[in-house]
């Protein structure tokens, strides 16, 4: 039975599709057949992130009107036989997405993936919400950061409201993705800790990514993270929350930090 | 280690932790009420629409909360220059009775 993920967070910059590439790889490493789809019309980057900007010909607008089948707009990762990437429209209008067709590409890609993984543009508006609009489950990524965290707070709500799932009386399955957690500044309360992120948004826990130099140069070199550098910390933080979506018990562990002389003079613990 | 605490002065995460948490659960309430004076307007509106023809935009409705009542204020304004007249509702079939019934309240003062 195929699953419709959407990841999402409202606000931008906080690694949604950096999170979408390393999980669509995590997943297919372990033998999934998955799409990722970006919903991003007019600032596409997931093709970007993992490396197919220069394979694109159709994408999803124009599977929608009809003017290319599902199977000519998909791309094949080049790492990966079983990746697949549908690309958003750069240029046209974001009028074009419709509710209908999306709902028909998405029914289309069911019956040949396993996982269907929407990257969600940020915001409130119509991408956002067509890309969360199908969705079984939602990852939502959100930053040890006010901003972050607040926003997340308004799209956990719209997933509870908006969705497809949640106006037939049922319920979305909701994940929270911490990323660019800083195990060191948490521990100094520079950071809003793992455990005051959960309390306040109330939201089982898929994963904690720490920040690390690995990530930005996986998509500096177009590949997502979980290939490019499958031993650093991010990457196994993806791949043990990519083992929690497939429903594995993968003990959570909160990174901590890499103490200090002082910090070990005064038995500091990490968050 | 609490004493080290006081010396550093990076410790803002428990500032945010605790803006967020009132932040978030004034938003979370808001959201929880659909917007009801909108509602209400809608269909106060349509009511009053039904039997009286007015400006839409001389309609003042205002929601007045209290610490142990709220009050709900709806000022329209109907011009006199018209005269008073029975709009049949839009879909509706009226029929002559109901419409000479009202007709009458009307100019029995009734209404």
């Amino acid at each position: 039975m195929a699953q419709v993920v959407v990841v999402t967070s409202g606000k931008g910059g906080v690694g949604k599709t950096t999170s979408t590439a390393a999980m669509g790889a995590a997943l297919a490493h372990f033998g999934e057949k998955v799409a990722v789809i970006d919903f991003d019309v007019g600032l596409r980057n997931l093709d970007l992130v993992m490396g197919a900007e220069r394979r694109v010909v159709f994408d999803l607008i124009n599977v929608i009107n009809g003017v290319a089948k599902l199977s000519q707009a998909l791309i094949r990762d080049k790492r990966l036989e079983n990746l697949f990437l549908l690309p958003a429209s750069q240029t046209r209008d974001k009028d074009a997405l419709t509710e209908e067709g999306v709902g028909k590409v998405i029914e289309e890609l069911k019956t040949k993936f396993d996982w269907i993984i929407c990257d969600s543009p940020a915001g409130i508006e119509r991408g956002a919400t067509l890309a969360m609009r199908y969705a079984d489950a939602a990852i939502i990524v959100t930053n040890p950061e006010v901003s972050s965290v607040r926003d997340s707070d308004r799209i956990i709500g719209l997933l509870d409201s908006k969705t497809l799932k949640a106006e037939r009386g049922e319920r979305v399955e909701k994940h929270l993705l911490v990323t660019r957690y800083h195990a060191g500044r948490a521990a100094r309360g520079e950071m809003l800790s793992i455990d005051d992120v959960l309390e306040i948004l109330s939201t089982p826990l898929l994963g904690i990514i720490p920040e690390g130099e690995e990530v930005l140069r996986a998509s500096n070199l177009g590949s997502p993270v979980t290939l490019n550098s499958p031993l650093s910390a991010p990457a196994r933080a993806y791949f043990d929350a990519a083992s929690r979506l497939k429903g594995e018990h993968i003990p959570m562990v909160i990174p901590t930090a890499n103490q200090g002389f002082l910090n070990k003079l005064f038995g500091r613990k990490a968050a | 280690m609490k004493l080290f605490n006081l010396f550093r002065s990076g410790s803002s995460a428990p500032v945010a932790r605790e803006r967020l948490q009132i932040l978030l659960a004034h938003e979370r309430s808001a959201r929880s009420q659909p917007d009801l004076l909108g509602l209400l307007r809608e269909e106060i509106l349509a009511v009053i629409g039904r039997h009286v023809s007015f400006d839409p935009d001389k309609v003042r409705i205002e929601m007045d909360r209290g610490q142990s009542v709220t009050t709900l204020a709806v000022d329209i304004e109907i011009p006199n220059g018209q005269r008073l007249s029975v709009v049949p509702p839009v879909g509706h079939k009226v029929t002559d009775t109901l419409l000479s019934s009202a007709r009458s309240q009307w100019s029995n003062g009734l209404v």
